[in-house]
């Protein structure tokens, strides 16, 4: 057991054995550290200003991850190594690469959003050696720029990867993977303060002792949620549990008939692992969030905050997953949908945890969901809508339809799912159904959508699908013209 | 060949704190090392759209630990007044508050938490009272801030009635928060004899400095106000600043310890006003061939709880009304309504784009009801070069060249064989629809506010030949800073790395306009060339004395001064005329020549020249989600004579893509009780670099000069390319209209979000 958290700021060791638990790492940077070149834009990871790179050891190779330190526990960096935009430049002044071309190609205007530009494009440079338009992209879109309209950032970015001129970074990264097995001594943490508790278990029964001794305790996985609740709405987290380094729940496993996905598991990690497996899930994933996020940001924690516009559960639910739920107890299994009871509101205890996701593999079936928003990529659903569709023939001899966005919880259309079961997968079935899609929702008008529009757009969504499994539109919408 | 200077006149140099930028060594306001005794403030916001206050009470804030003090009006010292041009428009709220997020008080602790979370334990007890929440029940109600303003050119009602076609309609045009990355922020320092030192985040230090000496009962020599740069402002940042400065001043004087007043982002985007929505009514009428012959339009604007700078915003509407076309005869009603909502204000276009778009809208419903392609529409109603050139506030329009641009962008874009290609797609195609279209964009130069075209420099040149450039103009990213330096560079014909630019501050130029409308390098360039040219002239003078050679053998050169056949290097020379008690500094002065405008007449000429632009933009949508995404979009635009063709390139595109936010994505969304919903990036979406066209061209105006004598012939470029946009919302409406047969009215407003579409598309159908 050890009484401190220990992580480097870039080649400096801090050790802490006292901490504010709720100090986001942001403010540790620029209050405590006068590290002030990263930037505040919005203190809920939605801007990208304050993107740094987290340098981590995982299964003995060393990764390279962009987040956004506004909701980043300081406490969470144990056994990592934090860089910011003050550490890229090389003592003789020689500026990074992906530094150079933002100056060379014009990619700065007012300079705010910038820093954070320039760590998320660190981050991409040091993980992937010749990434694709698609993937810069991918690494970029968590970064707001209000002044350039992006077109020289993204040149910049293709000019730094493609160029690639060596520089002591080059190096240093590499020297990162010592200095990071030296903390890891596989020790649990335990920081036990009157201002605010927090701890790093390191196996399951200690996540469950430690759970069942603080049942009002807090999970924090990602924090892309928790983060926010110290952020936004102001609140002490009293006592954190940090559920990462559990084995359990970071596993993928993947056998004949299910593919078991830890609760912890993140969503970049899940994009990498599944995305053969289900695509069209995975495609979805890819509009989640930032980057930043999905580096941080678990699937679990996607179902535990039971929100009716969570991305996974719509998806999850209609490929009939099943959840498997912790506690010293001992384990006990539900089909996903009956783990959400109402609006926010989960079947978990507050003894237990969310340990895995069981899905089925998919076999000989359609599989589809869909995401509308306002703005295509690091947005909110208005309408979320998922479809698993086994056909016999002509025949629909299975289907699950799920929506998000359309009810208190993520809520299987019921009424249109056995209005097409065992009918012929026609036009005309599926037009009818779309009206008993209106009879198995009633949708709310809010800022993201008017229930008119919800409506309208799931069923149109029902139609779209169709469509694809019968090879009259592509998958990708809109997305598959002008590439 | 002699090596050429760095950095004058037309060489496409990086942005000058492009290094610290990238390097985060760029200073913030917020990143300036915390003086000593530094206090944090946090303002107490409204929660009601309209009420009166009946207490309020900080009690249990003052209780905790740490909270030192909570201002309310009451406290204020002097005048409680921020109206940049009317009066009785209130920094802290009196009696009544008047929109959700309106400053009520701010209350002073010793950490920015403590302070964010003690703001949020005030007790205020309201009565409520009535609120009007929309344009139309301002309408109704004959709620207005300031009188109605109306351009009329000829008898409209007459030629409408008269011709053979006529159409009307009601459009809805939008709201959008500038979403500046740096949110609003101020820092003010007590100094001795109780002065104060200002730091704020403002395009428009001279009114923080009056407004904070206003509110303090101070003669204005008592305030400083600095800026280095911005994180953004986009006109975010040219009458809202003075919230945060008056409020910090304020606890600052009274604590005697500085203050500082960071606004979280929520706070920020409920507190601080947004470009102004609009609601249209028009008529127009026309010939077979599409040529309008006269137009009606009212157009009213949700000001919000005051007037702030609307009436000039209003006044812009009207003057864009027109965009590049001769209406002949034409009746522009402005009405500015007063809501119990935010008051909005100034933003990038500052009315031009609300103004724009409906005429834009008209043209295009004009070439659905007879069928002709909407830019032969739009080229049979340009304004003439010597003739037809009259607007309908009665300017002569002299510098037109938007046919030669529409000509030029037709052909480089091959919009003709696109436009084929685009109606055999959607021919072919049942669910995806592509739309295309074309837009010309002219935009007037000047602050339409006579007087405030003036701007004033300072120039020291050192003894070892460095120099110090200071002018009112302030950096928001915009690259101001490093043009009007290339205007320095250029006049000494020396390196720009030489000209030393330093923070604007009210204590080197003084009573200087805001930053805004465009006009920073048309003003301070100007500005900053006049001080440089009577040091220069002095030198020359002095030189022609001291070396007894004619004035015009002595050439500043490539760093160097050739003096006859003598030459010395730019800091020798300084050297010499220090040592000879030569003047080596001075300020300038500069007014823009030409312009008036006859309020009363509603007549004059407002503008000392016209910008201009053309955008052809391609989309692909999605008929059954209404997603759509931009394919391509090709740009000509007009920046003259260009200082510096990188930084006038990045305006242009930014202000385009800003522009296509503003119309496709970016969705103020308020509740039944006034209370804004989207206040967030989370909830407040901005573009991301994926919802660029796919295909960007993007081309400046080769080979055009200013007419006018403005800096080097060069035009204003930050506002005038915003309304490039307006052709992808076109574009959108084009491949709506697929749906039909392409020649029927798309009843779409902006912002077309995937819900807007959708719901246009559903009512079409139908």
């Amino acid at each position: 057991m050890r009484q401190s958290v220990r992580f480097f700021l870039s080649d400096q060791l801090i050790e802490l054995s006292h901490l504010d638990s709720n100090m986001t790492l942001l403010d540790f940077l620029r209050e405590e550290r006068q590290r002030c070149g990263t930037k505040e834009g919005c203190a809920e990871g939605d801007c990208g200003a304050c993107t740094v790179t987290i340098v981590e050891l995982n299964d003995g190779q060393i990764s390279c991850k962009a987040v956004n330190s506004c909701i980043v526990f300081v406490a969470s960096l144990d056994g990592k190594q934090v860089l910011t935009v003050e550490d890229l430049k090389s003592s003789d002044g020689v500026l990074h690469p992906v530094q150079q071309a933002m100056v060379d190609l014009h990619g700065s205007q007012c300079g705010f959003c910038t820093p954070g530009f320039i760590m998320s494009l660190f981050a991409l440079y040091y993980s992937e050696e010749n990434p694709s338009f698609e993937s810069i992209n991918d690494a970029l879109i968590g970064n707001l720029c209000r002044c350039t309209g992006y077109r020289p950032i993204l040149d910049a970015a293709r000019a730094a990867v493609d160029t690639r001129p060596a520089h002591h970074w080059d190096q240093a990264m590499v020297n990162i993977k010592e200095r990071l097995e030296q903390l890891h001594d596989g020790e649990d943490v335990e920081l036990i303060q009157n201002a605010g508790s927090y701890f790093i278990p390191r196996n399951l029964k200690a996540l469950l002792d430690l759970k069942a001794k603080y049942p009002k305790s807090f999970l924090l996985a990602g924090g892309t949620d928790l983060g926010l609740y110290v952020t936004k709405r102001k609140m002490h987290l009293q006592t954190i549990i940090q559920v990462t380094e559990v084995p359990e729940l970071s596993d993928v496993i993947i056998d004949s008939d299910f593919i078991r996905i830890g609760a912890a598991v993140t969503y970049s990690e899940a994009l990498e692992k599944l995305s053969t497996h289900y695509p069209s899930f995975c495609d979805m994933l890819l509009r989640l969030g930032s980057r930043q996020i999905r580096n941080l940001g678990t699937i679990g924690g996607n179902l535990v905050n039971a929100s009716p516009i969570g991305d996974s559960p719509p998806s999850l639910v209609a490929l009939g997953a099943r959840v498997v739920i912790s506690s010293q107890s001992g384990d006990r299994e539900m089909p996903l949908d009956e783990f959400f009871l109402d609006y926010r509101k989960t079947a978990l205890k507050p003894e237990e945890i969310l340990k895995t996701i069981i899905v089925p593999r998919l076999g000989q079936t359609y599989f589809r969901t869909y995401k509308l928003s306002k703005r295509f990529d690091q947005d909110i659903s208005s309408v979320c809508g998922a479809y698993y569709l086994k056909l016999n023939g002509e025949r629909v001899a299975d289907i699950r339809i799920c929506y998000g966005g359309m009810a208190a919880t993520p809520r299987r259309a019921y009424g249109a799912e056995a209005f097409l079961r065992s009918k012929n997968w026609h036009k005309d079935t599926v037009e009818s159904a779309m009206l008993e899609l209106a009879k198995d929702y009633q949708p709310m008008n809010d800022f993201r959508g008017s229930a008119e529009y919800r409506s309208l757009a799931s069923q149109n969504l029902l139609l779209r699908f169709y469509l694809e499994s019968m090879g009259e539109v592509g998958p990708g919408g809109v997305l598959d013209y002008g590439n | 060949m002699a090596i050429e200077f760095r950095g004058g006149m037309g060489s496409a140099i990086a942005h000058d704190s492009a290094h610290k930028h990238v390097s985060g060594e760029a200073i913030y306001l917020d990143d300036i090392p915390n003086p000593a005794g530094l206090l944090h403030g946090q303002i107490v916001m409204s929660t009601k759209a309209h009420a009166k206050i009946l207490s309020i009470d900080a009690t249990e804030a003052l209780a905790l630990d740490g909270v030192i003090a909570i201002y309310t009006a009451k406290d204020i010292i002097g005048h409680n007044d921020a109206a940049p041009i009317f009066s009785n428009e209130p920094v802290l709220a009196e009696e009544i508050v008047e929109y959700v997020g309106m400053p009520l008080a701010v209350i002073v602790a010793d950490s920015f938490k403590l302070a964010s979370k003690a703001a949020l334990m005030v007790k205020v007890e309201y009565e409520d009272l009535e609120p009007i929440l929309s344009i139309q029940e301002a309408l109704k109600k004959e709620s207005f801030v300031a009188a109605d303003h109306t351009l009329r050119l000829g008898d409209a009602k007459a030629a409408i009635e008269k011709s053979q076609h006529n159409l009307k309609g009601h459009y809805t045009i939008g709201g959008q928060d500038h979403f500046y990355l740096e949110g609003q922020i101020a820092m003010a320092v007590p100094e001795e004899d109780k002065d104060l030192l200002v730091y704020s985040s403002t395009q428009h230090p001279s009114e923080v400095q009056a407004l904070v000496a206003e509110f303090m009962n101070f003669d204005l020599h008592k305030v400083t106000v600095e800026v280095r740069r911005m994180g953004g402002g986009f006109g975010g940042k040219e009458t809202q600043p003075a919230i945060m400065a008056c409020c910090a001043g304020l606890a600052a004087h009274c604590l005697g310890q500085p203050v500082k007043i960071r606004v979280c982002r929520d706070d920020d985007m409920i507190m601080t006003g947004k470009r102004h929505n609009f609601e249209v009514d028009y008529e127009v009428g026309f010939d077979d061939k599409g040529v309008i012959q006269g137009v009606k339009m009212q157009l009213a604007s949700q000001c919000g709880n005051v007037a702030d700078l609307s009436t000039s915003i209003l006044d812009r509407a009207l003057f864009h009304a027109d965009n590049c076309y001769n209406l002949k005869n034409a009746e522009l009603h402005g009405l500015p309504c007063k809501t119990n909502t935010v008051s909005n204000t100034a933003f990038r276009g500052f009315g031009g784009p609300q103004g724009m778009i409906v005429i834009e809208h008209i043209i295009d419903e004009i070439s659905r009801c007879l069928k002709i392609d909407s830019l032969e529409v739009r080229r049979r109603n340009l304004y003439g070069k010597e003739t037809d050139n009259i607007t309908p506030y009665h300017q002569k329009v002299e510098d037109n060249i938007a046919p030669e641009i529409l000509d030029q962008l037709e052909k480089t874009s091959d919009y003709q064989k696109r436009r084929r290609e685009v109606d055999q797609f959607n021919v072919q195609n049942e669910f995806f629809k592509k739309g295309l279209a074309i837009s010309p964009v002219k935009f007037g130069i000047s602050f339409t506010t006579s007087f405030l075209n003036q701007a004033g420099a300072l120039v020291h040149v050192y003894k070892d030949g460095s120099i110090h450039l200071n002018h009112g103009g302030t950096e928001m990213g915009q690259g101001l800073f490093i043009k009007v330096a290339q205007v320095v560079a250029q006049e000494f014909q020396v390196d720009v790395e030489r000209v030393k630019i330093t923070a604007t501050t009210t204590a080197k130029v003084p009573n200087t306009s805001a930053t805004a409308a465009s006009s920073g390098t048309d003003l301070n360039g100007k500005a900053a060339q006049a001080a440089a040219r009577q040091i220069r002239q002095r030198l020359v003078q002095f030189a022609a004395q001291y070396f007894e050679v004619e004035a015009q053998e002595i050439k500043f050169d490539n760093n160097q001064v050739i003096l006859g056949d003598k030459t010395l290097s730019f800091a020798e020379f300084i050297d010499l005329a220090y040592h000879n008690r030569v003047s080596l500094s001075s300020t300038g002065f500069y007014s823009t020549p030409k312009i008036f405008y006859d309020r009363e007449k509603a007549s004059g000429r407002p503008f000392f020249y016209y910008a201009y632009g053309a955008c052809v933009s391609e989309v692909i949508l999605d008929t059954l989600t209404g997603e759509y995404r931009f394919l391509r979009a090709d740009i000509l635009h007009d920046v003259g004579h260009s200082i510096n063709p990188a930084i006038d390139l990045g305006q242009v595109e930014g202000a385009f893509i800003q522009g296509l936010g503003w119309l496709t994505m970016e969705e103020l969304w308020w509740d039944q009780q006034g209370q804004l919903k989207t206040h967030a990036p989370s909830t407040y979406k901005i573009p991301t670099c994926r919802d660029i066209p796919l295909d960007l061209r993007v081309e400046l105006m080769p080979e055009v000069s200013n007419q006018e004598d403005t800096i080097y012939r060069s035009k204003a470029v930050g506002e005038p390319p915003f309304m490039l946009a307006i052709s992808g919302w076109l574009a959108i409406k084009d491949a709506i209209a697929a749906i039909g047969n392409g020649n029927i009215s798309v009843p779409l407003n902006c912002p077309a979000t995937p819900e807007h579409v959708l719901m246009t598309i559903q009512k079409m159908r139908s």
